[in-house]
């Protein structure tokens, strides 16, 4: 029975505020105090020191915190490790075969010892009890206050919850010793070297450049782990399914591991799929949107141009679901009704043709708002060179305007080509999920994005070839969409400077 | 009054190819252009000089229409070429600027190679019959422009790689190579070295045989070397117009003389 607790932050975050809070102050004072030094120093006048007052400031603050913080966040980072393995290795081992694995010995121990905190902090045992109680009454009290286990609460998982909240706070402790120490003595390192003549802009100068080299790094780094547990996965996909069968097959019939007989997951008729569709969304969005980014940036009035932009730009802010709605619904069944049948094309509703149309029609804004800007950027000297010498609007936007802003719209092209590749919403209600491999445009067929998502939903068995095919795919997709988007950076670069 | 006097005597030397009457231009609200009345002379060289800002350029830009290209700016009064004006319906102004050539202030040659700029208004033009023909009009064009030797082998380099000297003399090239009547040029030597100037200079005598040229310029040397009229600006007004000869050594009025004097600009 969970009696009503009031909302309380865990008992574990208090300290960490509160460090952050001592050591806000202690940056505060290291500031006010290398600012003052250097002040001093310079007998009072500002114009003799080196640096401006307050780089000195930041010097001081700088030394004080980044230390101190970087250490704050690798303890948080390696304390629960250090705490499992001392807590782990005194479980005695009859307790790990009773549960199973040392992990869930774990989970128990770690939620008792966090309940035995709550229940502390709640008055519900004192500290006489809660370093002497027996289980029984143990898990009575947490029971009050709603923490439920595995399984019964037996000795030696009490007696290991203990040890973790007694490590736990040593740990926390020690901790706080050690980054305010840290903090300490950085900031009386950065006082003690203040004085005129010291370069604290360019040690200022130089801790932004790390502050910006290490967001960088971040984004490098994610996209590296993405990709990299994407080919741990692949990898393993691989042992257990041939890759030429997967690259070269021309059947996709993945068949779950229950039902028996072997799949057979060939890429092929997935890949033409994903081509097919994004070929034609590709043929409705480039000449519409890029025509339209021609009359609004060459022709329309600023008028007309101020209030056509953004409402062509209202087509990005669609969800893609709500296209594939209008492909299910309007589009879908009109072309069947109006071109399929009578055509004798088939009588599907769901076609690579509905699917593109829409998908075309979602790319529009992308294409013409990029192509846009870039005509845009063409310097108007260019067409007035162009028009001196007599030639026609239409002559200047064809042979001057155009070229000199391809390489950009070629970028812009390839660009929309990797969302249309990776468009998976429209694809599944406007085309289907059957994979096939078929000329006609009026039979549904299906994308890679769209087996990958059915490949993971469901009963999923993180073992099998059926569903690790998923990872496979996913890369495969990948590899395709970033050689595009190479393509176009290098198009891009290769020609930009021309006009510049 | 005196202005008139000259100007007839100069229409009894050639016709007047070039006739403004009353020519305003606005841009938005500034007043760039007031009142102008000038007649320019065939198989005549005009130059057009005054301080920086005084509406040179944009004057320049009236008489092949290429201040229809900047929204803001409005142009009033007449401008007559050949007796047409040139705001009348009927003209085009694509034809007109095929007819008038301009070279612009700042060097603007397109992000194509070589060839291609000074082909480009024989191209569009239809002048050549086949690329035989073509390479011919190129390679005068460059001569004419002192290019050619500079640039013989790599005419497929892109004409933007060229050096801002060596682009001025490539849109020089690129305008002679439509085959003008008239020629505006906006500075047209303005980062050019002495040798090259020469070049440029000796250009525009040759033009002038069978062309008018309107030149604007900073340099009074210049001015004095290639023109055979030259008209003052002063704050967008024509202050003076008439022989370069009788500007430059006796100068009517007080603003003309300080700035050829140097007192001022
Ligand atoms: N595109 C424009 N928009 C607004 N005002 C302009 C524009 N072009 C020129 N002006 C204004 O018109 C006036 C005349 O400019 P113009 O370029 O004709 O001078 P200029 O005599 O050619 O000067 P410079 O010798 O420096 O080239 C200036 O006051 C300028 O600010
Ligand atoms: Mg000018």
């Amino acid at each position: 029975m969970a009696r009503n607790l009031p909302p309380r932050p865990k008992v574990a975050d208090m300290p960490l505020i509160w460090i952050l809070a001592i050591l806000a102050l202690l940056g505060g004072v290291a500031y006010w105090l290398a600012r003052r030094r250097a002040m001093s120093s310079g007998g009072g006048d500002a114009r003799v020191l080196h640096s401006l007052p307050n780089y000195y400031g930041v010097h001081g603050a700088l030394l004080a915190l980044a230390p101190a913080l970087l250490i704050l966040a690798l303890w948080l980072l390696t304390q629960p490790m250090l705490l499992y393995r001392s807590v782990a290795a005194d479980i005695p081992l009859l307790t790990i075969s009773a549960f199973g694995t040392v992990d869930l010995v774990m989970s128990d121990v770690r939620r008792v010892a966090e309940g035995l905190d709550v229940a502390v902090g709640a008055g519900l045992l004192t500290s006489q009890q809660m370093t002497s109680a027996g289980p029984t009454e143990i898990e009575a009290a947490l029971d009050e206050i709603g923490v439920a286990l595995g399984s019964q609460l037996t000795p030696p998982v009490l007696d290991a919850a203990r040890d973790y909240r007694g490590a736990d706070a040593v740990l926390r402790w020690g901790m706080i010793a050690v980054v305010v120490a840290a903090a300490l003595i950085g900031g009386a390192i950065a006082v003690y070297r203040t004085d005129r003549d010291f370069r604290a802009r360019n040690i200022v100068e130089r801790s932004i450049l790390v502050l910006l080299a290490a967001a960088a790094t971040v984004a490098i780094l994610t996209t590296l782990g993405i990709v990299l547990s994407m080919l741990f996965e692949t990898m393993n996909f691989f042992s257990q399914y041939p890759a030429h069968e997967f690259f070269f097959g021309t059947t996709w019939s993945p068949s779950f591991s229950g039902r028996g007989g072997l799949s057979e997951l060939g890429i092929i008729p997935l890949l033409w799929g994903t081509l097919y569709i994004s070929l034609i969304a590709l043929l409705v969005a480039v000449p519409i949107g890029l025509f339209a980014a021609i009359y609004l940036s060459e022709y329309a009035g600023p008028k007309l141009r101020s209030f056509a932009k953004p409402l062509i730009e209202v087509l990005a802010g669609i969800p893609t679901i709500v296209y594939g709605l209008f492909a299910l619904i309007t589009v879908g069944p009109m072309l069947r009704d109006v071109i399929a049948q009578p055509l004798g094309l088939g009588n599907s509703a769901s076609s690579v043709m509905t699917a593109g149309l829409v998908m075309g029609i979602m790319l529009i804004p992308f294409v013409s708002s990029l192509s846009d800007d870039i005509i845009n950027a063409v310097p108007q000297a260019m067409r007035d060179g162009s028009l001196g010498l007599g030639s026609t609007q239409s002559e200047t936007i064809r042979r001057v305007v155009i070229p000199a802003a391809l390489p950009g719209i070629v970028g812009a092209i390839l660009l929309a080509a990797s969302r249309a590749i990776g468009e998976t919403m429209i694809v599944v209600l406007g085309a289907g999920a059957a994979a096939r491999l078929d000329l006609n445009p009026f039979e549904a067929m299906t994308t890679v994005t769209v087996k990958i998502v059915s490949q993971l939903t469901g009963d999923t068995d993180f073992a099998s070839p059926e569903t690790l095919v998923a990872f496979a795919l996913g890369l495969t997709l990948f590899v395709i969409t970033l050689g595009l988007n190479v393509l176009a950076l290098y198009i891009v670069r290769t020609y930009r400077e021309q006009y510049e | 009054m005196n202005d008139m006097r000259l100007t007839e005597r100069a229409t009894q030397m050639h016709d007047t190819k070039i006739a403004a009457r009353g020519v305003d231009v606005f841009y938005g609200d500034t007043h760039a252009i007031k009142s102008v009345d000038v007649e320019i002379a065939d198989k005549t060289v005009t130059a057009f000089i005054g301080p920086s800002g005084c509406g040179k350029s944009t004057f320049l830009r009236c008489i092949n229409r290429m201040n229809d290209t900047i929204p803001i700016a409005r142009v009033e009064g007449e401008i007559l070429i050949d007796g047409e004006d040139i705001h009348d319906p009927r003209v085009d102004p694509v034809q007109l600027r095929a007819k008038v050539g301009m070279v612009f202030q700042k060097p603007n040659p397109f992000p194509k190679s070589i060839y291609d700029n000074v082909a480009y208004g024989p191209r569009i033009h239809g002048l050549s019959r086949n690329k035989a023909d073509l390479d011919v009009i190129v390679e005068d064009a460059l001569r004419k422009a002192a290019l050619w030797d500079e640039v013989k082998d790599r005419l497929a380099a892109p004409g933007t790689g060229l050096s801002g000297g060596q682009q001025q003399r490539l849109c020089i090239a690129r305008a002679v190579a439509t085959g003008p009547e008239i020629l505006l040029m906006d500075e047209p030597c303005s980062a050019l070295d002495p040798i090259a100037t020469d070049q440029v200079e000796n250009l525009i005598h040759e033009l002038r045989r069978n062309f008018s040229v309107v030149i604007v310029t900073h340099s009074m040397s210049q001015a004095s070397r290639v023109s055979q009229r030259t008209a003052y600006f002063h704050l967008g007004e024509l202050v003076e117009f008439g022989d370069t000869g009788d500007i430059f050594t006796n100068p009517r009025d007080q603003r003309t003389e300080n700035y050829i004097t140097g007192r001022i600009g």
